[in-house]
């Protein structure tokens, strides 16, 4: 731990988009977005649909290339999860877990020890052995979550951690939800691991983010950034404010 | 929110939220009603109408034997040692053929599924093959091979590979693009993709070909056996058939389809059913009967 907190504090940033712009044929999706996550921040992404939150996400991930600017990423292979969680249905819980372990390549008895761990962590060390379609919604998106934390949670890896997250809670009821906020936060604070974290919900925006970043639509540009430091009813109702702007810009007639 | 609330609001959670464990099916007494029973009477009753029609005396005894004439023409083959022959002469032939069908199959499946020239170049050939009857392709490999063993094996190959190939493209076609896009995310190259997502992912509709394939081996097998007749190809259950009809054998040639019968349901019954299962089980896929 100590090794990635040193290697964390030796760059300022772990994401740096500068002028980042990208097209999809005539469509553009992203247009000029400049954006830091400094080593440890979480930071939320937050933009009705069609801002390009998810297309952003991908371009950090390195799953795509921007059009324009430059996409610098100090991490050495990103984690994501996605609105859903993915698993493969074949593999128990704990397997999932170890198989980004198991790409890189790692021994089997340390790949245990370390599913276990992370496991733990999510607090489903009682459900190792289980598949996922007997695990519920709320579950599954927490092995995911640990699964996804196996890619960047390394101490041999270059950079520090960083956690990419797509609407991961968007499927979820509410209260499932609220649980889950809670424990990403509790995770979060545990393992020092950067958070970048695209939603569309205001609230969500701004009880899990130390900074809160709205995108316009089509083409998704940063419009505003918030601090949360004290959070509470009067930002989320700014931020509302704002966002329910940036739509209605949109309509036509 | 106080830690230990939230630890006990999740565990409730979890507890409340995960799916009931399933259902097992009967066991014991009420599994045998269940499973073994139907069947068991639907034999019985064949049995029983087929009675009834040799004793209506409508056909003569050359076209419709009793089933006791039957029985007595199989105890009469079995003593002479002439089951256990021709069965392992078929059996051992459908086996063979099926395993190298199967390694023909699978990696002409992988490149058609995976390889989008060779997909556009012979797969709509390839599920156009699936639907010519191997009987079909008897005379060109006589004409080619001559009357033996390899002859015999082509027509099983050109039955069974389609069968085999089609149903993994099959299964890959349907593996979810998720998946895929999660195996990339979690650092896999083309090739662990391939063995760690992809095949696992497409296994359910890779064995929905294998079963199938195994079904198409053992027809494309009889009909090479009875049309092909040779004193070097010995006798299978093709050949017994075609043997009772020269004869004018019918009891022969209802145990020869009974035989038939019995080795295809078996071995689907036997090996691919409990397979298939297992699979889709551990998948949640409970579709599949207990």
């Amino acid at each position: 731990m100590t090794a990635i907190l040193e290697k964390a504090t030796s760059v300022d940033h772990v994401v740096r988009l500068s002028g980042v712009g990208k097209s999809f044929g005539t469509v553009a999706a992203l247009d000029g977005v400049d954006l830091d996550v400094k080593p440890g921040e979480f930071v939320c992404l937050l933009g009705a649909s069609g801002c390009g939150k998810s297309t952003l996400l991908s371009l950090v991930a390195g799953l795509d290339k921007p059009t324009t600017g430059v996409v610098d990423v100090h991490s050495g292979r990103p984690a994501v999860v996605f609105q859903e969680p993915a698993l493969m249905p074949w593999l128990t819980a704990a397997r999932n877990v170890e198989l980004p372990l198991k790409l890189r390549g790692i021994g089997r008895a340390e790949r245990e020890e370390r599913a276990a761990k992370l496991l733990d962590l999510v607090r489903l060390g009682d459900a190792a052995r289980k598949r996922p379609h007997e695990l519920s919604g709320g579950m599954r998106q927490r092995v995911a979550l640990a699964r996804a934390l196996a890619t960047t949670l390394d101490d041999s890896d270059t950079g520090a951690p960083l956690l990419l997250m797509d609407e991961p809670f968007a499927a979820l009821d509410a209260i499932t939800r609220d649980v889950l906020q809670g424990e990403l936060r509790r995770i979060w604070a545990q393992t020092g691991t950067s958070v970048l974290f695209v939603t569309h919900d205001v609230r969500e925006a701004v009880r899990l983010g130390q900074r809160v970043v709205l995108l316009s639509s089509r083409p998704g540009r940063v419009v505003r950034e918030w601090e949360v430091s004290d959070g509470g009813e009067d930002l989320a109702h700014e931020i509302t404010g704002e966002l329910r702007g940036v739509i209605s810009s949109h309509a036509r007639g | 929110m106080p830690e230990v609330d939230h630890r006990a609001l999740e565990a409730g959670l979890d507890a409340l939220d995960t799916p009931a464990a399933e259902q097992r099916g009967p066991r014991g007494l009420r599994r045998f009603a269940a499973v073994v029973l139907p069947p068991a009477v639907a034999v019985v009753l064949i049995i029983v109408v087929w009675q009834a029609l040799w004793a209506s005396a409508l056909w003569p005894e050359w076209k419709l034997p009793s089933p006791l004439a039957v029985a007595g023409e199989f105890v009469r083959l079995a003593g002479e040692g002439r089951i256990t022959e021709t069965l392992w002469t078929s059996t051992h032939r459908a086996v063979l053929g099926f395993l190298v069908a199967v390694a023909i199959g699978t990696p002409l499946g992988l490149v058609v599924a995976r390889v989008r020239v060779v997909r556009a170049a012979i797969g709509p050939l390839l599920s156009g093959l699936q639907s010519l009857p191997s009987v079909a392709w008897v005379p060109a490999a006589v004409l080619w091979l001559g009357l033996n063993d390899s002859m015999i094996y082509a027509v099983v190959l050109l039955g069974a590979v389609p069968s085999i190939a089609n149903g993994l493209v099959a299964g890959i076609d349907q593996v979810p693009p998720l998946l895929l896009r999660v195996g990339s995310v979690l650092g896999a190259g083309r090739l662990q993709s391939a063995r760690h997502v992809l095949l696992p992912a497409a296994l359910p509709g890779y064995l929905a070909g294998l079963k199938q394939g195994w079904a198409f081996s053992w027809r494309s097998l009889m009909a090479a056996e009875i049309i092909a007749r040779s004193p070097d190809l010995g006798i299978g259950l093709g050949q017994l058939l075609e043997q009772g009809r020269l004869l004018t054998d019918m009891s022969t040639v209802i145990t020869a389809i009974l035989l038939i019968l019995a080795v295809g349901v078996g071995v689907d019954l036997l090996f691919f059913r409990p397979l298939e299962r297992r699979v889709l089980r551990s998948r949640g896929l409970t579709g599949a009967p207990a």
